[in-house]
């Protein structure tokens, strides 16, 4: 493991713009919408662009920025429930694996800015049904992946640029890495306690 | 001549992790060559792990942490010849490509076979386009090996399964806490009829052998375990190195196996050193030469290997009769949560009935036009992760409301069954003609198609499982396969190969060179100083998961091989 600290020489700006990050959050919270307020008062999930969805690509297309690259997150505990923070120091990859994932995400960026700049830079200004239309002009292969990418971002661990503070995991009640704390015995076998299951 | 070891091990997983365990403690100095990198453990003193393994969907389910990756390693399948060389290209049973293999990834559930797995042949009979067999070997020769199996893992247990094999020990360990789901549905199959019972499970229930109980973290399934509850590989590698007999070298690709003159005496290994590269350029070759050697790369990458080397190939079965679990997923929402996604080890509960079957399964079978079925263990368990579910319910508004509902994560509940797959010489893996790997090797390539069994069985079976699901509460119940059937198997979320990593056949052991690619010691007929360690060798894919069995036969052969087997054992013997 290393230290997630800018490799030498590395880009400072990013690998997105101002103005295509501000279409990828749009994009993002089109494909995977903010929820409604619960009658119950319980956080709505975020939409995914809004939670941090930009962050969560630009840190992946600009993974190797960083020295080790930030592909996979460290070990073994985040420290969120014991133990100390593992997750934040990424693990190395080897060169054959770094080959693999540069080639990879040269694709990948080179997809999103072809479809960020096809979307256009109001495609943030408009309203659902028009961005939807606006979509539909899109390479379905990358509307599957910016999806793909969208489900990562709002419902991975938070070490990975999405998913702010946890939010996604509040709202739908996911408690997310749990190692090493996990839980009792109890609370597997009867989550309920000892009024049993609620039917 | 001159050697630097005894043996060399091909493969890090459950088998070569036992070879290693088995001769360095028979006094053999072994080499291990692992094709991936190493995220396990340490390869000096004390060999503590190395906090690689965590909760984190992301890293072990989308960016193939564990590898292999399918940028370097692809695989290419195709259901028969019909769909020409290949129909999909990418991660065709990618099982991990790591120190420790697929250990590292499985949650463990670690069942026997029973008596009859072993003489399918003898005590069912035969079936019109299948090789159904028996194997050369009996549960008695292999018994004494389940039990080491079980030690050496430590695998957590009990004796109530009422269609069980006799076992001559206990389990070394109790069950572990049962999960919420399977508290509601294991007495619903009760209430059917069915006898569920807590599922062998090679994760600790209280400390073991050094390594502390499960903490039910909720990933165990698809992950390595952040605090080493599991057993199974670690426990056998780290008692490999320990004995300072062991070397293990990860990133390291076997690409061939040295022979004598006359071809049949292996002299050592060829393997690529992946460690280097690829800024070098190509990665170096190295050698290493060799008493033995041991080849462990499971059921698809150890006939690839074969069949690229052009050895142990004289009966032309290498690769066939490939054998996968035929998988029957019978899920039901609850109108309230299971937590069958985020607590406990995946699955705690399991059954037997569909495998020693009954009247209306033989009448399914009879309407069928077939003389039998047999479907395989059932497991009761909980679903994947949200980023799993995020990514089934599709983009739209709806995303949200569906992923706080959540009727495919936490309130869902799911039986596997692991349906027995029987073997057929065309369902194989072989090298495809013109896909590469990184380093120019020729890929793997599977042809598998379903015999018409597995596909009646799963019939019959689902509405049963559906069944017991809504009796346990849940508000529907629906059944699909994996590999998928039918007109939309191709937008199937589990994809079109095959998603069992069950995976075993493509060398069968057997009593004559003829018609078997290794002898009942696990020896290649065409050059003996060669054993198979892994699941390739299996003549049956049983309904049972391999693992277990695997170890013990990898336990079993080099212990042979060492001249150290257990008492009670050997080739022929069949008493109780």
């Amino acid at each position: 493991m290393g230290d997630p600290s800018r490799a030498e020489g590395s880009n400072n700006e990013g690998i997105l713009d101002h103005a295509e990050r501000r279409t990828l959050v749009a994009l993002f919270d089109t494909l995977v919408p903010p929820g409604p307020v619960s009658d119950d008062g319980s956080p709505a999930v975020p939409g995914a662009g809004a939670a941090g969805g930009d962050r969560y690509v630009e840190a992946l297309l600009g993974a190797f920025e960083f020295d080790p690259p930030r592909i996979w997150a460290g070990g073994p505990s985040s420290g969120r429930h014991g133990g100390e923070d593992g997750f934040s120091s990424f693990l190395e990859l080897s060169g054959w694996e770094a080959r693999a994932w540069r080639e990879r995400i040269t694709g990948w960026t080179e997809q999103y800015r072809t479809a960020l700049a096809k979307l256009g830079v109001d495609f943030a200004d408009l309203d659902p049904g028009e961005r939807r239309a606006r979509l539909s002009t899109l390479d379905p292969a990358f509307c599957e992946l910016a999806f793909e990418h969208a489900c990562e971002s709002l419902y991975g661990d938070p070490v990975y640029g999405g998913n702010d503070d946890g939010r996604a995991w509040t709202a739908i009640d996911f408690r997310g890495d749990t190692a090493p704390a996990g839980w009792t015995d109890a609370e597997v076998t009867h989550p309920y306690g000892s009024n049993g299951p609620p039917w | 001549m001159v050697t630097d070891c005894d043996a060399v091990i091909i493969g890090s997983g459950p088998g070569g992790a036992t070879a290693a365990h088995t001769l360095t403690r028979a006094g053999w100095d072994v080499v291990v060559l692992e094709k991936g990198r190493n995220h396990l453990l340490e390869l000096e003193a004390p060999y503590g792990p190395l906090g690689h393994m965590s909760n984190d969907e992301i890293k072990f389910t989308r960016r193939h942490v564990l590898g292999p990756d399918p940028m370097l390693e692809p695989r290419s399948f195709r259901r028969d010849e019909s769909d020409g060389d290949r129909l999909y290209v990418g991660d065709v049973n990618n099982l991990p490509s790591t120190v420790g293999g697929g250990g590292v990834h499985a949650d463990g559930k670690l069942p026997r076979f029973r008596e009859d797995d072993f003489a399918l042949l003898s005590t069912k009979g035969a079936i019109d386009g299948a090789d159904v067999i028996d194997w050369p070997i009996s549960y008695a020769d292999l018994e004494p090996y389940y039990t080491e199996a079980e030690r050496l893992i430590g695998v957590a247990g009990e004796e109530t399964n009422p269609f069980a094999a006799w076992r001559s020990g206990p389990y070394p360990m109790p069950p572990g806490a049962d999960m919420f789901g399977a508290t509601l549905t294991a007495p619903a199959a009760e209430r059917l009829g069915l006898h569920p019972y807590r599922a062998p499970t090679g994760a600790n229930s209280i400390p073991y052998d050094g390594r502390p109980a499960c903490v039910n973290c909720g990933f165990c399934g698809y992950y390595g375990c952040p605090v080493e509850a599991k057993g199974d590989p670690v426990a056998l590698l780290r008692a490999a190195l320990g004995s300072g007999r062991c070397r293990i070298i990860p990133e390291a690709l076997a690409v061939g196996v040295t022979r004598s003159r006359n071809g049949r005496t292996a002299t050592g290994v060829r393997y690529l050193d992946l460690s280097v590269g690829p800024g070098t350029g190509d990665p170096p070759e190295r050698e290493i030469r060799s008493r033995y050697v041991v080849l462990a790369g499971g059921a698809f990458e150890t006939p690839r290997l074969l069949l690229r080397d052009d050895l142990g190939n004289s009966s032309d079965q290498v690769g066939r009769n490939l054998m996968v679990h035929f998988q029957t997923l019978t899920a039901g929402a609850f109108p309230f949560r299971v937590f069958g996604a985020s607590r406990g080890r995946s699955v705690t509960h399991v059954h037997d009935d569909h495998i020693v079957g009954d009247d209306a399964q033989d009448a399914a079978a009879r309407a069928a036009g077939l003389p039998w079925i047999r479907g395989g263990l059932v497991e009761h368990g909980g679903a994947a992760g949200p980023i799993q579910e995020a990514l089934i319910y599709g983009p739209g508004e709806h995303h949200p409301v569906a992923m706080v509902d959540s009727s495919l994560r936490e309130r869902l509940w799911v039986f596997t069954m692991q349906g027995e797959d029987l073997a057929r010489p065309d369902n194989r893996i072989d090298l495809d003609p013109n896909l590469r790997d990184a380093w120019g090797g020729p890929a793997g390539r599977m042809t598998w198609s379903p015999h018409r069994h597995e596909l009646v069985a799963s019939a019959h079976i689902g509405p049963i499982l559906e069944e017991v699901l809504r009796n346990a509460g849940a508000e529907w119940a629906v059944t699909s396969t994996s590999p998928p059937i039918g007109p939309d198997a191709a937008r199937h979320p589990m994809g079109l190969p095959p998603a069992s990593r069950h995976i075993v056949g493509t060398a069968r052991m057997g009593h004559r060179a003829e018609d078997s690619v290794v002898d009942a010691e696990g020896r290649l007929w065409d050059c003996p100083n060669v054993v198979i360690c892994d699941s390739s060798v299996f003549c049956t894919s049983t309904g049972y998961g391999p693992t277990l069995t695997l170890v013990a036969l990898a336990a079993r052969t080099t212990r042979l091989l060492a001249g150290t087997p257990l008492s009670g054992a050997g080739p022929g013997s069949d008493r109780r």
